[in-house]
């Protein structure tokens, strides 16, 4: 007669604990199971976030711990609202959000595309191009420093030797026009990777009997292209979409370490606006009202996204 | 207030109680900023250790994020500090917030007179509120802006001549600010060893405090004044006078035509490299970079002199950096830190700091006959902390910081508006502020 791992664990369970855990309904231990997670979830994200509404209605700055802490109503809301500065970083932030996404998903496509075919040195490609992916957002943000940097800087050399101006006449990060292309330039080489492993995964669970139809009907390549790829491929971009679309929503290491934000307020993403107001001036009241401001834009924009994703997967 | 008190009477306590006599070991901790002359402390600590039987510990923060993590530390009632040499704009903070321990009893028992210190250093990192005698610190680092200059560059016989005939004068450590903005645009893009060359290095930094230490250097010589001096907190006028409009729009133009491209958001770490790797013929920065200039292979060893602030049309002025060394509140080693204070103000100690490269702030050390020649740049330090000013010290000294670093750079490195525009935002900025401080 043999006796499974429960079965044994069961046996040497001591008979007091046995007794007690009989007296216990299924749906009391599964409670048991699950209330250290949900504990955790309470303490670490629902608990800061009501907190953060209920201080978005105060004057609270935590650098004045002995100051009176007064009820304000909707006033920080609608001064964050009507504030010039905020939707300068709003539009800086949407600048930044747009290109990357386009620049990205066109790029990553590419990409995909190419590695989804088979040739020699597949795998040795596929490796060099997720590379930069696995960086820290701080090394590649002081990595592009250097290589925007007008006397040294390799990039400045190659727009150089492509254009023929001089590669100290311009700078990409000190210069307001340039600045915002900067990022722009440093995110896309960082994480078109991502978009391109997402793709990759689209493009690989095609199976290929649908192509081998094709081939029957004698569609083209180009025909192939557009009737069958994108539209099976379709769902996994847009999951692409979605996830660098939040990611650099708050995007914050990787311009900071590039430009503070400067010059002026040209890269000053919203994440890097609210990190200001939050804990340089200190305003933990206003900078409330500012978080929840942008999370109710995340979470608002994504859930439209997510329902749009859905109805593209039951296509 | 009260709780005010209760430091005072603690640290009446802890005097009362003779701190020769303590006799526990304590591992304390100092808190600074990663800079070399962090370095030096770590090595004059060492004579403490020995003679206390205290260990010293060290939490050293880049410059660019000193601030950030030591006020939230100070703020949070953190006690990773036992002592903390905290920024000359903290004193106000530290005094009325209660972060740090007030220390005249302690120097009244110990013998510790405030007037065998430089006087500037005293007021700006010392008192609270100013000009009172009411001390929280201990001067421990004595510094100010000033500029270094690639003395071989300005003596070569052809760049001399060709200066004289484009300029009329020699070319020599200028007297102005005027005379240092030809300067900067001689040597602006110029061909040196087959190198192009740049004129000044100066600070532009946003994140921090980097450009606001650097524009009040031209403001303060233009005319700017933070307020009225009859009349405290009243702004209209000073902050945003003639003078000081014009001063600002010097900076911008010295930004625009002699500095080197790319260097939107310098302060002292990226001045110091562009000068040592020789990409400018001066820099713009504090005091604490001397010794490492003349140790530099290099731009040391004789070819770089030193200057210090030139004057403007409203006088000559440089901004004060430089710290006090306090006890945290907070700690619960105040009597071994309070045992390091008293160390540390020793005149033979404070000769040491000053062998190791550490700017002291004690009278006899800096008055000594044989200062000035000690080192190339002594007299330089000498000549500037003699006309040193120094920004806000206010407890809202930070959210004074942050408006004029953003409208100074917007306007310096960003051309954004005008400087009058700029700097009449900076006034309604500050004046929001003090309202809201209750002191409009």
């Amino acid at each position: 007669m043999s006796f499974s791992p429960i079965d044994r664990a069961a046996a040497k369970t001591p008979n007091g604990v046995a007794r007690r855990i009989r007296g216990l309904s299924d749906r009391t231990i599964a409670w048991i199971f699950v209330a250290p997670t949900i504990f955790l979830l309470l303490a670490v994200n629902i608990f800061p976030l009501i907190w953060t509404i209920r201080l978005s209605f105060t004057n609270f700055r935590v650098n004045r711990p002995n100051n009176d802490v007064e009820w304000v109503g909707l006033q920080n809301y609608q001064r964050i609202l009507t504030d010039p500065d905020i939707w300068q970083t709003m539009q800086a932030t949407a600048h930044f959000l747009i290109w990357t996404i386009i620049l990205q998903v066109l790029i990553g496509f590419t990409l995909a595309f190419l590695i989804n075919k088979k040739f020699k040195g597949n795998d040795m490609w596929t490796t060099i191009i997720v590379f930069p992916m696995m960086l820290s957002p701080a090394v590649v943000g002081n990595f592009w420093t250097f290589l925007y940097q007008p006397q040294i800087g390799l990039f400045n050399y190659v727009v150089a030797f492509f254009t023929g101006v001089d590669p100290a006449s311009f700078s990409m990060i000190g210069d307001v026009n340039l600045a915002p292309w900067a990022i722009i330039i440093a995110d896309t080489w960082m994480w078109t990777p991502f978009v391109m492993l997402i793709c990759l995964a689209g493009l690989r669970s095609i199976p290929d009997s649908i192509y081998e139809a094709a081939e029957c009907d004698r569609a083209s390549k180009w025909r192939q292209f557009w009737t069958i790829t994108i539209p099976m491929a379709l769902p996994f971009l847009m999951l692409a979409i979605l996830f660098r679309g939040i990611e650099n929503f708050k995007m914050f290491d990787l311009v900071v370490q590039l430009t503070g934000g400067g010059p002026g307020n040209t890269t000053t993403l919203t994440s890097i606006d609210l990190k200001r107001e939050a804990f340089e001036k200190w305003r933990t009241g206003y900078s409330s009202a500012y978080a929840v401001i942008l999370f109710v834009t995340v979470f608002g924009l994504a859930s439209i996204y997510v329902k749009a994703l859905n109805k593209v997967k039951e296509r | 207030m009260k709780t005010r008190f209760m430091m005072s009477t603690a640290a009446g306590a802890v005097l009362a109680g003779g701190l020769s006599t303590a006799a526990v070991a304590e591992d304390l901790t100092l808190c600074w900023a990663a800079w070399d002359p962090a370095n030096a402390l770590i090595e004059l600590s060492k004579d403490f250790e020995a003679q206390s039987g205290h260990t010293m510990n060290f939490e050293f923060v880049p410059w660019t994020s000193f601030a950030d993590r030591m006020l939230n530390e100070l703020n949070s009632g953190g006690q990773l500090c036992d002592l903390m040499i905290g920024d000359s704009q903290w004193i106000g903070g530290g005094a009325e917030n209660g972060h740090y321990v007030k220390l005249n009893d302690f120097f009244d028992a110990n013998g510790i007179d405030m007037a065998d210190f430089i006087p500037a250093t005293v007021t700006g990192y010392a008192e609270w509120p100013k000009n009172t005698p009411n001390y929280y610190a201990l001067p421990a680092f004595g510094d100010v802006v000033g500029w270094t200059y690639r003395k071989d560059w300005f003596e070569r016989p052809e760049l001399q001549a060709e200066f004289m005939q484009t300029y009329g004068r020699a070319l020599d450590v200028p007297a102005t600010l005027e005379e240092l903005k030809d300067i900067a645009e001689f040597f602006q893009g110029r061909d040196i060893d087959g190198t192009t060359v740049y004129g000044a290095a100066i600070y532009t930094e946003r994140g921090s405090e980097g450009i606001t230490m650097g524009v009040t250097n031209v403001l303060y010589n233009y005319g700017f004044l933070y307020e009225n001096p009859d009349q405290p907190y009243d702004l209209e006028g000073f902050v945003n006078s003639e003078g000081a409009i014009a001063g600002l729009e010097f900076y911008k133009e010295l930004y625009d035509i002699g500095t080197p491209p790319g260097s939107s958001n310098w302060y002292m770490g990226e001045n110091i490299d562009a000068y040592r790797s020789g990409q400018v013929a001066m820099q713009m920065n504090f005091a604490f970079i001397w010794p490492g200039v003349e140790a530099d292979e290099n731009v040391g060893g004789g070819r770089s002199g030193y200057f210090p602030n030139p004057a403007g049309p409203a006088g000559q002025f440089a901004q004060l950096g430089g710290q006090g060394i306090s006890v945290v509140a907070y700690s619960e080693k105040q009597d071994a830190a309070l045992e390091y204070i008293q160390w540390f103000a020793q005149p033979s100690v404070q000769a040491k700091w000053w062998e190791l490269g550490g700017y002291s702030a004690l009278r006899a050390v800096v008055e000594d006959p044989g200062f000035a020649t000690s080192q190339p740049y002594a007299q330089t330090f000498l000549d500037s902390m003699a006309i040193v000013k120094d920004f806000w010290a206010e407890p809202a000294y930070a959210d004074l910081l942050i408006p004029m670093q953003e409208r100074i750079h917007n306007y310096v490195v960003a051309g954004e508006g005008t400087a009058k525009e700029a700097l009449d935002g900076l006034v309604r900025d500050w004046t929001e502020v003090f309202e809201d401080e209750g002191k409009l």
